[in-house]
């Protein structure tokens, strides 16, 4: 019985390497969204890279700072924001509401 | 194993996962501290003990630590105050209370640990094999694996009168395997509170740190030489040693009498106390296996035998002491032995394997042995998978070639892509 003999070196560690979205679009397990109000928040209103607080506090890293050389803005991921509420939580001008999301 | 009906026939029959089998024989055994630390697939047994000493149905101190180690060290003080103990690990729990286990042995203590097995890491896993339960074999406890969870409620309760036994003083491992029996649920019959308490009576312990009127240290430096004194003699590290091992070895006569003295009160055996058989009364081939794989390899035998063998399983139950002359009576005259291993010592074989050959070793009629791997990590072992290792067996028994390394059985390496060579 002549079998190919298997590299078995190939197999080392076990290693992981970080990808989006492995476990699906977890922004389908809330129906809470936040909703950003620009005006009230400082960084936007500002123009100037400050506070941040929602960004820094969010669990799943939804949140991603746009800053421009004119302007800033705050993109929010809802394919996977679980819709925890902390970014609401954290934010020190209520600029986030955290409002239900119903199917048309 | 059976369910009948007990001597003082009354039934108390309840469907209980393994680990709540381990607590309620816990309880039952009036274990007086648990320093306890979870950890997969343990928990729920101390869990439920935390659950029975909360609501008063079990008399006891829990302690809950930072960790294995920690849980260890605190069971190796209790014992020492004279207390009935004992707690429940797996896997890295296990290893992580490596440090304490031949401090436990070496001082005499007869602590109880339940140990639902689970692969060591790495890679991380949580299921079963019984590499955590072979790997602490040379540390100085008795070791017994069960193959159901009425076995793991007989097991603990014999274990602490073992354990207690004058003749013995030495600590237990009760292991049962991870998920398989941990967490999966059968009838397990549980004695009256009564019977248990005349099968076992309260801990008579040789050391006693909680009376402080006679000051003792326990386990100071120990030369490698005897004291030799005026006012009396003192064993060397060596002396020590050797009555551990002594103890150790005649623990087997202790063994046999409280199972069967359990068997004569409760109507429960578990074999001959030391391993099971299955059909192997006029079998020439033997297959041997502990817990999970011997539970397996029931499976095949119908098949097996169809084909005309006469092949029977030896399930173990007794792994420490190793019982090589109980081995030997029954292997002498064998043909063939097939091992299955649900563990491996690397670098080397399957530790069955090894451990029987070594015990068989000289034997004027000693079969042929073939060790296979199987099931590491929780790899699924299949009734084919069994079948698959007998056949091989018999086909390396035909050649009679012995090579001193184990076939892993059931491994997926075609499946692997990355693994497939260019021609």
């Amino acid at each position: 019985m002549t079998e190919k003999k298997k590299d078995y070196q190939k197999i080392l560690a076990s290693v992981q390497k970080p990808v989006i979205g492995e476990a699906g679009k977890t922004g389908t397990w809330s129906s809470l969204k936040p909703e950003l109000d620009e005006e009230k928040c400082i960084p936007i209103r500002s123009g100037k890279p400050a506070c941040f607080n929602c960004w820094l506090y969010c669990p799943e890293a939804c949140i991603e700072k746009v800053v421009k050389e004119d302007s800033i803005t705050l993109k929010i991921d809802y394919d996977y924001c679980k819709g925890c509420g902390i970014c609401e939580e954290e934010c020190p001008a209520k600029a986030i509401k955290m409002v239900e999301i119903r199917p048309e | 194993m059976t369910v009948t009906q007990s001597k003082n026939n009354k039934k108390h029959i309840k469907i209980l996962s393994g680990n709540h089998a381990a607590a309620h024989a816990f309880r039952q055994s009036r274990v007086e501290v648990v320093s306890a630390y979870p950890i997969t697939p343990q928990s729920p047994v101390v869990e439920k003990i935390s659950d029975f000493i909360a609501n008063g149905e079990l008399d006891a101190k829990f302690l809950m630590v930072e960790s294995e180690h920690s849980a260890a060290a605190a069971c190796c003080a209790a014992s020492a105050t004279g207390s009935r103990v004992g707690t429940a690990t797996s896997a890295h729990g296990l290893e992580l209370m490596y440090e304490m286990l031949p401090w436990a042995s070496g001082n005499r203590l007869p602590i109880v640990i339940n140990l639902a097995t689970r692969a060591l890491g790495g890679p991380w896993s949580v299921w079963t094999d019984h590499q955590d339960f072979v790997t602490i074999r040379d540390v100085g406890w008795i070791q017994f694996f069960c193959e159901d969870n009425q076995e793991i409620y007989d097991t603990n309760i014999q274990a602490f009168k073992i354990a207690e036994d004058p003749r013995v003083f030495l600590p237990a491992i009760v292991a049962y395997d991870g998920y398989i029996l941990s967490h999966t649920q059968m009838p397990v019959q549980l004695e009256d509170q009564d019977a248990i308490d005349e099968f076992l009576p309260p801990l008579q312990h040789h050391l006693n740190l909680s009376d402080v009127s006679t000051p003792v240290g326990v386990d100071p430096v120990t030369t490698p030489h005897v004291i030799i004194r005026p006012e009396g003699t003192a064993p060397g590290y060596y002396e020590y040693r050797y009555a551990l091992q002594k103890s150790l070895e005649n623990s087997i006569d202790i063994i046999l009498e409280v199972h069967d003295d359990f068997a004569k009160k409760f109507g429960r055996s578990i074999g001959n106390g030391i391993y099971k058989t299955f059909m192997t009364e006029d079998a020439d081939i033997i297959i041997f296996a502990m817990g999970s794989v011997a539970s397996q390899a029931r499976t095949a035998l119908k098949k097996l035998r169809a084909e005309g063998l006469k092949i029977g399983i030896v399930s173990l139950r007794l792994f420490r002491p190793f019982p090589a002359k109980h081995l030997r009576e029954f292997f002498n005259g064998k043909k063939t032995v097939i091992v299955f291993d649900r563990d491996i010592g690397y670098g080397y074989e399957g530790v069955l394997s090894y451990e029987l050959k070594a015990a068989l070793y000289g034997l004027k009629e000693a079969p042929f042995i073939k060790g296979f791997i199987v099931g590491l990590g929780g790899r699924d072992i299949t009734t084919e998978n069994i079948i698959e290792g007998v056949h091989k067996g018999l086909e390396a028994a035909k050649t009679g070639e012995i090579i001193h390394t184990c076939d892993f059985i059931g491994l997926r390496l075609d499946e692997l892509d990355f693994l497939k060579e260019d021609d």
